[in-house]
């Protein structure tokens, strides 16, 4: 019986992603809590006190939901160019994930914003591109939802997750763009240069959410491919 | 039948060969392994149960749909089509979808098909053909299905193409629809065109048969 | 490529949009009628809806657009057309593109020529009319062609109606941004080089666009 796993082969990554994984757990575990305490225990900064502490929850979520796009758009490549299942499933499952760093970016980034800004939301360009960043993940699902042949919706996905990919810097761009030139200036380009107190936790924490990003894809991806192993045994003892 | 190759020059069709093929739809395998071939002059009468794959087998020929294996060739004595794009401007299609549009007349989209497949036919000559003169500048919204059909069958005579794909021609004609069926392909037939047709009933032409599915 | 299968598409695309239940009265109506919409929404200070004018035409000139984009493959590929397009000697990339441009003659510059009217209604100065025009004169020819890709994707899918906004509304955010930045420009006095960058967006998107959208009834026409 020939079905999508005659054709590729996820036993290396399900192999290897098991070996991997308690590690890949451990390490974020580590990497998150050292961030959070290390920022916790960080002074005051000059300017925003303590709110400042916000930028170790929101700078890495803003980091890990880009890097979630960008291994999106490169799993579409794959998945288009090789035609490789893992792919497919690799970039199905980075999506759902890429949208909850994205919304806990925009969540922290407004909660940073209140005090500085005296306002819930402003938009400033960094948060509007990435509440556009967050329609482009919706999509993104909705487009692998609406079509019910798997192979299609993955090809289908795969095509506008390279236009997304295309698209995304120009819609940064003309976003900063347009903070640029509506005249009243929000938040100064490129914030408040970062102390060096700041920087170890912040790189902690960065690498934490990062560790937690692919800890959580590996999941969601080996859980895809099981799942997929039950539909097709079930089909094949159906025939 | 005289076919335009890829420098546009004309050359002689020969035959269509299908070499182990394999379709799977989803998770299922609709053939395996099919291999067949039709020469020019030849009418190939595909039959089967339905979700044999007979629709697929013709899309696959079309290019309109690539197999999970095996391939596909119209040869001339010039060339060989072997791609889905070559071969796809040698096809002339008929589906089970009729293709007109209720806003333009048979005869505005008869024109349009011309220009599109870039062919010199007579659009009055298959109006007439098709029977369609009296009727042939009201909007296709007020067709019958037959009339639809027969509007399809004046398109695929006016194509040009050496191989026709037809799917179910015989659906929604009355007796006489179904006698113009019977006189185009076998004109086609002794012209030297080649025929596949995936049907459920007779054609009244003489043909070779084939039968898909029952031990998929 | 050649022109004769190309024209006659066209030819036909246009046909189809401007007969009697065609998109192009429908378009034109629902700008016209969001337009009017917005000072009964936001009262009636006419300071207020100059500055408002350009988002709020440039975002009724992309919802006008979406609102036939939809069909732009579906209505062939629901009758059968689609297939018998594709056999035809165009590549399917040269179907896109003449699709792309068939609507954007039926909705883009239609809804283009009706701006300087409803321009005129927010109370949009002369100079700053006329920036609008070009900008939607030179941007609405990328909605029409990002809008190709969505309708290629969504080809099959039921209610693609509702998905194809979503996923190709995000990819429209430079075309709002440059094309409603350049007239606010014109207001300030400022020249920002709006239109450049717009014009920039816009030919890639439109000369990038057929390709993918290509693809994606490619890969529709498969199922």
């Amino acid at each position: 019986m020939p079905s999508l796993f005659t054709y590729a082969n996820p036993k290396r990554f399900m192999d290897l992603s098991s070996a991997l994984l308690p590690w890949l757990t451990v390490a974020t575990v580590l990497f998150l809590f050292a961030g959070l305490v290390l920022g916790f225990l960080s002074p005051p900064d000059y300017q925003q006190g303590d709110t400042v502490k916000l930028m170790f929850l929101h700078v890495p979520a803003a980091w890990t939901a880009m890097m979630a796009y960008g291994l999106l758009a490169v799993a579409s490549f794959f998945s288009l160019v090789w035609r490789h299942p893992l792919a497919d499933v690799a970039a199905k499952t980075a999506a759902p994930l890429g949208a909850v760093f994205t919304v806990l970016g925009l969540v922290t980034g407004s909660l940073w914003g209140r005090p500085m800004w005296g306002a819930w939301w402003v938009w400033d360009a960094r948060l509007t591109s990435f509440l556009l960043l967050l329609f482009l993940y919706l999509g993104y699902i909705a487009l692998w939802n609406a079509i019910e042949d798997e192979t299609r919706a993955a090809r289908a996905a795969a095509i506008l997750g390279l236009v997304g990919a295309i698209n995304l810097p120009i819609i940064e761009f003309s976003v900063n763009w347009q903070t640029l030139h509506q005249g009243e200036s929000i938040f100064r380009e490129g914030g408040p240069t970062i102390a060096s107190v700041f920087l170890w936790p912040l790189g902690f924490s960065g690498l934490g959410y990062t560790l937690l990003f692919f800890t959580l894809w590996f999941v969601r991806i080996r859980t895809e491919i099981l799942e997929r192993r039950a539909r097709a045994l079930l089909l094949a003892g159906a025939a | 039948m005289p076919v335009f190759n890829r420098s546009g020059r004309v050359a002689q069709l020969q035959f269509l060969t299908v070499d182990r093929l394999t379709a799977i739809r989803g998770q299922r395998v609709l053939f395996r392994d099919l291999s067949f071939r039709v020469q020019a002059g030849q009418v190939l009468s595909l039959e089967g149960p339905n979700g044999a794959g007979k629709t697929t087998l013709l899309r696959m020929i079309a290019g309109l749909m690539a197999p999970a294996a095996g391939t596909i060739a119209i040869a001339t004595d010039a060339d060989v089509a072997d791609d889905s794009e070559e071969r796809g401007k040698r096809i002339g299609w008929l589906g089970h979808l009729d293709g007109a549009k209720s806003q333009l007349t048979p005869r505005e989209a008869l024109a349009f098909y011309a220009r599109l497949y870039d062919t010199h036919g007579a659009i009055d000559e298959a109006l007439a053909l098709a029977g369609l003169t009296k009727i042939a500048d009201l909007p296709c919204q007020y067709l019958s299905a037959g009339q639809k059909k027969r509007l399809a069958l004046a398109r695929l005579k006016l194509s040009g193409r050496a191989v026709w794909l037809l799917d179910e021609p015989l659906s929604s004609l009355d007796a006489e629809g179904r006698k113009l069926v019977a006189e185009i392909v076998s004109a086609h037939r002794l012209y030297g065109g080649i025929v596949i047709a995936a049907t459920h009933e007779p054609l009244g032409v003489e043909c070779v048969r084939m039968t898909l599915g029952g031990g998929a | 490529m050649r022109m004769t299968p190309f024209l006659s598409l066209l030819a036909r695309d246009i046909r189809l949009a401007t007969r009697a239940g065609g998109s192009v009265a429908l378009a034109l109506a629902f700008f016209a009628a969001m337009a009017t919409l917005v000072p009964l929404g936001v009262g009636n200070d006419l300071k207020l809806l100059a500055r408002a004018a350009a988002g709020v035409l440039w975002v009724a000139a992309v919802l006008a657009a979406l609102l036939s984009l939809n069909r732009l493959f579906q209505a062939d590929f629901e009758d059968g057309s689609l297939d018998l397009i594709a056999l035809s000697p165009l590549s399917l990339e040269s179907v896109a593109a003449a699709k792309i441009l068939g609507h954007w003659l039926t909705t883009g510059l239609p809804l283009t020529l009706l701006s300087p009217l409803l321009g005129l209604m927010f109370g949009l100065p002369p100079e700053a009319i006329a920036v609008l025009t070009v900008s939607l004169l030179i941007g609405t020819p990328a909605v029409s062609a990002l809008g190709a890709i969505g309708a290629g994707l969504t080809l099959t899918i039921r209610r693609g109606g509702l998905i194809l906004p979503l996923l190709v509304l995000p990819l429209l955010a430079p075309a709002v941004i440059f094309g409603a930045g350049a007239v606010r420009g014109v207001l300030d006095g400022l020249s920002n080089g709006a239109l450049l960058f717009l014009a920039a967006f816009a030919l890639a998107a439109t000369v990038l666009s057929p390709f993918a959208a290509a693809a994606a009834v490619r890969l529709n026409l498969a199922g």
